[in-house]
């Protein structure tokens, strides 16, 4: 069933029908979409099923799983490090599948990308018990440095026993930074002949220029990026594709842009490797096929259907304690849905639709990881089907495109969970995290660690008083914060060095504009620990408790105080001016490449990790107990309901933390309405609301305590069980079993 | 009310925010402490005495519903008073119905109708939705399961169909007190005969309020009597919507 994709036509004919002008004569996608897109404001009627074929080869995939799951990885490949052509065309099921490519020559079969850092290489062969090939590590531990070394040569030794203590955490210095989102739409409507072109007139822009450092790397990197083009268009033709040219129908569309991914992901084992914001942009090659006579309904959706079991099935070869961090094999194919154009109309197109609907033809994955940028003005029939998707599958996460739409325009993409970008104008450097609930005791005790008693920050002056007090308390955390934001961004620069240097993503570059824009994406986490502990001695009395070394261990908290997560402005105001005042100080540092500084309010399913790595707090939290996840509100101390936790939330300022503010609920069915019939307009009610607010983004499980506890004991009925963490989904069978108690001792908002 | 030189206060238990089962949409719920029933599956025993409850102005209540005007009202919901027995406290009640009213709030009021005459006819013309608690429709059951009488709820049915104000029914279905299939029948054949009745919420009867009873040393006269299993709920939602009505 492979169709013809050889042979030249023009560009002409690729292009028949098409509408508007300044895409033609620049690479500019979104003007390409603005002029020929067709928004769709009914309901979900239209959509088709599932074909046979759509469950032969996804079924013939899907039976690898269990063992996948029980070995941790399928199989690798441990003696050729990927690129984007080092591996023979793999296929799940040559005469029937549509959408071609894998990462290697089999599907689930990893691959190494020692370019990262070798370390990380040998670890993950060693636990999933493959030997590590003695050629590669003698390549890459003699001729060739990896971003990994290099990093550790420059590392101060501040950063690096940050980094140990845990105060700064899950910096990308030993893997693939990812976050950068290729334009892959790119591939589909130029073809690399023409982008080769654009670069190289980029790239001639700058001969003029004295050879600085900075244009000197330009240069270098634009010289890369045509060869990685090049590689793009050899790898295509091993799976008969012809990308050189522009995609001529709705089928080459949906096979030129995936290509385009499927190279980035050979060539980069990035912590998120996101797609884009893709449907809509298809949608107008998948309507002019339709309006030619050339596919029905039900051929649209299988292309959409088999190109999204290819993104379910995006592997990296990592380590346990990488999965253990981010909880199970996330790869956060993110493919932002909807939004709003600058113009008014609706971004929302039938295959917006079709995207969501691979949850039901496929079933409930937690891979790609579906977006919908929402705004209270999307489509209703839209907006409804979103939510009802979300009731049954938990798989899906909102994201304001009434706040990102001003800053980032109306072709913004969300990176990993919750970053937004300019696909193509916009790359960013991801930078992590640093907890904002240990810098706070290290405020207490003068830069000692409250678990090992080492001093890690610059000695200050410890708080000595039986008691908390505020004012003193505030002035010793500004100072350890001052020390925080100024340690952590020189600790990213030299990570971001040394990346670009050693890891560069050549391909994903390859489909941004030069110059690109680029984002300092800082971080914080214990963001709801911190802000309550400064409540609790606000407004309680906190009292001390040290051990024999005049250490800071614990805290004894007399009276109540106000929790963030309650709507209250007492407690909120703490929280937001945290968010603030630390970006505040991020800003004061400059970043590698002129970058931008923003930060997330984020902390993926870290939270858990974090939360191990802090001692007592003085909001009465036990020292190893998780954080609350992203922005949430403690786990437990939200008591008036998800609205009134939502609205503390969204009490955090956008603008101060530009990379993202995550939200995770859960709500019972029963507590989006007695009658079943209901519960997607509540939940409609619910995200309008939310966004109306100035929330940002939220994740929405719709889920049972006794499901997810049945889940536990019985991992086997449910495989394909899916449930939204902190910016991305993940199968919750695969989680470790601390991880499944943090979910399931999370706040249930139900209604009894 | 607005002349009174002291300001309108109540007692109020607490205040939380719901979806769905307190009326329509995203509701800001307020619990009034006091109620004059004592129902033996009671889940929230914490609001039976009014003294207990945390004194409050409606200038205080309505500076808390405010900040949430915005949220229900973008979410197609509104305010609910409920309790304890709203109606235990008539003034408060009416106080702060009309109040949110005059935010252009959608208002309900959730009662076990026991305390029906107590309500005015300005407090219900404030209230755009009622939602009636019919415990059992069995004189004799009614008393033992809530130690009142039945009639005042049912006089409070009528008078809500004679001035045309939608209601919700909720029928709390315990095993053994009120699944009898006559009893719930009867109840149907009542609700048929009003004209002003949207929906009949039967809400299984669970026990997650029995740590509550714990912690106030008082018995839970129910403990050890079963949920109801999920086919005994769809009959008695079947018997309701036999009945022409819709049921849940």
């Amino acid at each position: 069933m492979t169709a013809t994709m050889t042979g030249p036509r023009a560009a002409t004919e690729a292009w028949r029908g098409f509408a508007g002008t300044h895409w033609r004569d620049h690479i500019d996608v979104r003007d390409f979409i603005q002029a020929n897109y067709t928004p769709y404001v009914g309901d979900a009627s239209f959509l088709a099923g599932p074909t046979e074929r759509t469950l032969a080869v996804w079924g013939k995939v899907a039976r690898l799983f269990p063992q996948e799951r029980r070995r941790g990885i399928l199989d690798v490949d441990p003696e050729l490090p990927s690129t984007i052509t080092s591996h023979r065309p793999g296929f799940i099921d040559r005469d029937r599948e549509l959408i071609v490519g894998l990462q290697t020559d089999a599907p689930l079969k990893r691959a190494i990308m020692p370019n990262g850092g070798l370390r990380m290489v040998e670890n993950g062969l060693k636990a999933y018990g493959y030997q590590a090939d003695p050629f590669v590590t003698r390549v890459f531990s003699t001729y060739r440095k990896t971003h990994n070394d290099g990093v550790f040569d420059a590392y101060t030794p501040e950063m690096r026993a940050a980094r140990k203590a845990g105060i700064i955490t899950g910096l990308p210095d030993a893997y693939g930074r990812g976050r950068i989102i290729g334009d892959y739409r790119r591939v589909a409507l130029y073809g690399t002949d023409r982008l080769v072109e654009a670069k190289q007139a980029e790239r001639a822009r700058l001969d003029a220029r004295p050879s600085s450092p900075d244009v000197i790397r330009d240069r270098e990197e634009l010289a890369e990026q045509i060869r990685a083009l090049g590689e793009l268009t050899e790898m295509a033709a091993s799976y008969g594709c012809d990308v050189s040219r522009p995609a001529a129908t709705a089928h080459e569309a949906v096979q030129w842009l995936y290509l385009g991914f499927l190279a980035a992901v050979k060539e980069q084992n990035g912590a998120a490797m996101s797609l884009g914001r893709t449907s809509t942009f298809l949608d107008v090659y998948l309507q002019r096929d339709l309006d030619e006579g050339l596919i029905d309904e039900t051929h649209a959706q299988e292309l959409v259907d088999d190109f999204v079991i290819k993104l379910r099935i995006v592997r990296f070869l990592r380590t346990p304690e990488y999965d253990a961090l981010f909880s199970g094999d996330p790869t956060w194919v993110t493919e932002s849905i909807g939004g709003i154009g600058t113009d008014g109309r609706p971004l929302v197109t039938r295959t917006s639709f079709r995207f969501l609907q691979t949850l039901y033809n496929l079933g409930p994955a937690p891979e790609p990881n579906l977006t919908v940028l929402w705004s209270p003005r999307l489509p209703e029939g839209f907006k409804e089907f979103c939510a009802q998707a979300s009731i049954d599958t938990s798989a899906i996460q909102y994201e304001s495109d009434d706040l990102m739409r001003p800053r980032t325009g109306d072709d913004t993409a969300i990176a990993c969970c919750v970053s937004a970008m300019a696909v193509g104008r916009q790359m960013q450097f991801f930078g992590a995290r640093v907890n904002l609930a240990k810098a706070l005791l290290y405020a207490i005790n003068g830069g000692r660690d409250e678990m090992s008693g080492e001093q890690i920050a610059p000695e200050m002056p410890a708080l000595t008083g039986e008691y908390l007090h505020y004012e003193e308390l505030s002035a010793a955390y500004d100072r350890m914060l001052d020390w925080l934001a100024a340690t952590y961004v020189n600790a990213l620069n030299v990570i971001h060095y040394m990346h670009d240097k050693y890891a560069y993503e050549r391909i994903e570059m390859a489909l941004h504009d030069h110059p690109v824009h680029r984002f300092m994406a800082c971080g914080i986490a214990g963001l709801s620990v911190a802000a309550d502990s400064l409540s609790a001695v606000k407004y309680a009395r906190v009292k001390v408790v040290r051990d024999e070394t005049g250490l800071a261990v614990d805290y004894e908290v007399e009276g109540g105080f106000p929790a963030y997560g309650n709507n209250d402005d007492r407690a909120d105001a703490l929280a937001a001016h945290l968010v603030e005042s630390f970006m505040a100080k991020v800003r004061k540092h400059p970043a590698h490449r002129d970058a931008e500084h923003t930060q997330s309010v984020l902390t993926i399913t870290s939270n858990v990790v974090y939360g191990k790595h802090t001692g007592n707090t003085p909001d009465g939290r036990r020292a190893g107990a998780p954080f609350a996840p992203g922005a949430n509100p403690m786990n437990g101390r939200d008591r008036h309901g998800v609205a009134a936790s939502a609205l503390s939330v969204a009490k955090l300022p956008y603008e101060q933390a530009r990379d993202g503010i995550s939200l995770t609920t859960t709500i019972t069915p029963e507590g989006l309405g007695h009658d079943p019939a209901e519960r997607a307009g509540h939940l409609v009610g619910i995200l309008d609301a939310y966004m109306a607010s100035g929330g940002f983004h939220m994740n929405v499980n719709v889920l049972d305590r006794a499901t997810l506890e049945d889940a536990m004991e019985h991992p086997e009925k449910y495989p394909e069980l899916t449930i939204r963490v902190s910016g991305y989904a993940v199968n919750f069978v695969r989680l470790t079993r601390e991880q499944q108690l943090d979910v399931i001792s999370r706040t249930f908002h139900g209604s009894l | 009310m607005n002349t009174a030189v002291e300001p309108v206060t109540g007692r109020i238990h607490s205040w939380d925010l719901s979806t769905g089962v307190d009326g329509p949409g995203t509701r800001f719920v307020l619990f009034l402490s006091g109620c004059p029933l004592r129902c033996l599956y009671c889940a929230n025993p914490d609001t039976w005495h009014m003294r207990d409850g945390k004194r409050a102005t409606v200038d205080e209540v309505m500076a808390e519903i405010a900040k949430y005007r915005a949220f229900i009202s973008t979410a197609g919901g509104g305010v609910t008073l409920t309790g304890g027995e709203a109606l235990l406290q008539p003034a408060f009640t009416a106080a702060v119905l009309r109040r949110c009213k005059e935010l252009g709030l959608h208002t309900a009021l959730d009662t076990s109708g026991f305390l029906g005459p107590r309500a005015s006819d300005e407090l219900l013309a404030d209230t755009d939705l009622v939602l009636l608690d019919i415990k059992s429709f069995d004189v004799r059951t009614y008393r033992k399961l809530t130690g009142g009488g039945l009639s005042p709820t049912l006089n409070f049915a009528t008078r809500l169909d004679r001035l045309g104000l939608p209601v919700w029914i909720r029928y709390v279905l315990v095993p053994g007190w009120t699944d009898d299939p006559a009893s719930v029948d009867g109840l149907g054949a009542f609700l048929a005969g009003l004209g002003n009745v949207d929906r009949v919420d039967v809400l299984p009867f669970h026990k997650l309020g029995a740590h509550k009873y714990d912690a106030l040393g008082v018995p839970f006269p129910l403990r050890d009597t079963p949920t109801p299993a999920p086919d005994l709920v769809e009959r008695v939602r079947e018997q309701f919507r036999h009945h022409g009505l819709r049921a849940y």
